[in-house]
């Protein structure tokens, strides 16, 4: 019991540690890619030091949601992380207060008051980041159900560490087109949230094009370091999500020992590094969608994993 | 064989046939001419891919034949021949309308795809059991959504391609329920197949001399007008 919470504590701290220098080793690859030598790995640390000592300014006309929202987005990961299995291969201690579905509606709390707080403010270019946002996520939504819905089906159950026995025992179920397919609809369904290229380019700095960076533009000091990590931290539990539970359930600790869980934490990690080195092959080779091709992206993804539930529902 | 192998089997038979079917979606939506070429190229070495496994799966050298022969004339001759015949400028093409737009086109894509299920399910239980694989619903979808691209599509070669994909869907479905097809058969229809490819081709050339465009969906508005057409800018 003791061990179980104690381990729940090093899933968040991984998360908290490791979630900034997944998104500075994702941007120096890319740098790399473009010829450049980019900024250090160390960079997003260096960042969020730098923020948390700068002085905050809030505007006057702001109400409490302007002042709540970081904490908020900085919460909501680390709460995701306490249910699905970042290290470990068995639930632990806190696991049993939601499924993927769970997890799912608290990492949309998040976004939702990260949308409310955008449009608080009245700055011009929040509100209309806001809105891009949730077009997008009102169109990721119905592929979000599907997979669910199709995950469901195949596992018996919406808990991770179910599903994640389910596709490789035995090995031949990894092969499962429900399973490929589903693993494609994901993968663009992370492209989406994370504000990945062929949907949104993070590093853009033209407010206009902006779609999830614009929600941050009025923050300052320490509300802009708990946003930038809360969004750092919500792209690494969703790689966890994609890679611990849908893609490759190896690598996670089987032991209830100290021991097995630390030496999880790098196997985690050069599962992330791999899984980077795809979204750089991805993200160096497509450029960024137009606002109403975004419609057709996700459709896309909705078609694929349509597709996987067909295969699912008529070949079980 | 042992049953885990057999499994293993199934399923990336079952995995080919589920990509497939992406591919014929893709060829659907795709926006791009030399997309469209592309993903064709994709599904026919999918086809081939499941008739390899099946070929292995049930012993049978009837169905490496056809993934030979679907593994030399479609994903390289088809492509040669277009190249060879068709205009050079319908490869840059970029933005080619359909009559529907895409999100539409996909969704009706997709219920063609549940009825192709609905279709296929029913024949598949006169077949035995160990023959029951994914092949026969998705081929018949294969070729609702070959035809279903030949609705929407303006264009001349994705129209041919459409045509084509009709064929390949045929193909999947067959090769699952019949195992000693005979190879004789499957040269001709391949050659046949090639032939299309190729008067087709030849008559892009020539509506493009004719019309300076590719774009046949607006050859029919030549029959209203009594003028010349809109569009004679023929090089």
């Amino acid at each position: 019991m003791f061990n179980h919470i104690l381990f729940n504590l090093i899933q968040v701290l991984v998360v908290m540690a490791f979630a900034p220098l997944a998104s500075g080793v994702l941007s120096r690859l890319k740098e790399i890619v473009q010829s450049k030598r980019g900024p250090s790995i160390f960079q997003p640390y260096r960042d969020l030091w730098k923020w948390f000592h700068k002085d905050e300014i809030v505007s006057e006309d702001s109400s409490w949601i302007f002042r709540f929202t970081p904490y908020i987005v900085f919460v909501t990961p680390i709460f995701v992380a306490l249910l699905i299995p970042v290290l470990t291969k068995y639930p632990l201690f806190f696991a049993f207060m939601g499924d993927m579905i769970g997890g799912g509606f608290v990492l949309a709390l998040g976004g939702f008051f990260a949308t409310l707080a955008a449009v608080d403010t009245a700055n011009p270019y929040g509100p209309m980041g806001a809105s891009r946002t949730r077009m997008v996520g009102f169109l990721a939504e119905p592929v979000f159900m599907i997979v669910f819905f199709t995950v469901s089906f195949v596992a018996g159950s919406t808990i991770p560490y179910i599903v994640q026995e389910k596709w490789v025992t035995p090995l031949a179920n990894f092969f499962m087109p429900s399973h490929v397919l589903l693993v494609l609809a994901f993968l663009m369904l992370i492209l989406a949230e994370g504000g990945r290229i062929p949907v949104d380019n993070p590093s853009g700095h033209f407010e206009l094009a902006m779609i999830d960076e614009s929600k941050s533009l009025e923050y300052s000091g320490r509300g802009m370091a708990l946003m930038k990590w809360g969004g750092y931290m919500k792209m690494f539990v969703l790689l966890c999500i994609f890679l611990n539970v849908l893609v490759t359930p190896w690598g996670l600790a089987g032991g209830q020992t100290l021991g097995a869980v630390l030496l999880a934490i790098p196997k985690v990690l050069l599962k992330i590094f791999c899984f980077l080195l795809v979204l750089v092959v991805i993200e160096s080779s497509l450029s960024k969608l137009r606002l109403f091709r975004i419609a057709e992206f996700l459709g896309a993804a909705f078609i694929t994993s349509v597709a996987a539930m067909i295969a699912e529902v008529f070949f079980p | 064989m042992s049953d885990t192998t057999n499994q293993l089997l199934d399923n990336l038979n079952a995995l080919a046939a589920g990509l497939f079917l992406l591919t014929a979606f893709g060829i659907v939506a795709m926006r791009q001419v030399r997309g469209c070429l592309n993903l064709f190229i994709a599904q026919s070495l999918l086809l081939a891919a499941s008739a390899a496994l099946l070929g292995l799966r049930h012993h049978s050298e009837h169905l490496y034949g056809v993934a030979v022969v679907n593994l030399i004339s479609k994903p390289v001759i088809v492509p040669w021949l277009l190249r060879k015949t068709s205009p050079a400028e319908i490869y840059t093409r970029r933005e080619i309308d359909q009559v529907l737009n895409i999100p539409t086109a996909l969704l009706i894509a997709l219920s063609l795809t549940i009825l192709a299920y609905f279709l296929g399910i029913p024949l598949l239980n006169a077949v035995a059991p160990q023959f029951r694989g994914p092949n026969v619903p998705i081929g018949i979808a294969g070729l609702l959504l070959g035809a279903f691209t030949l609705t929407v599509r303006r264009e001349a070669l994705p129209l041919l391609i459409g045509l084509l994909v009709m064929e390949n869907g045929s193909f999947l479905a067959g090769i699952s329920i019949s195992r000693n097809l005979p190879l004789l058969v499957e040269l001709a229809i391949a050659t046949d197949g090639l032939v299309i490819v190729f008067i087709m081709g030849v008559l892009t050339r020539a509506v493009q001399k004719q019309i300076g465009t590719t774009a046949v969906g607006e050859l029919s508005n030549l029959k209203e007008t009594a003028g010349p057409p809109a569009r004679e800018t023929a090089t």
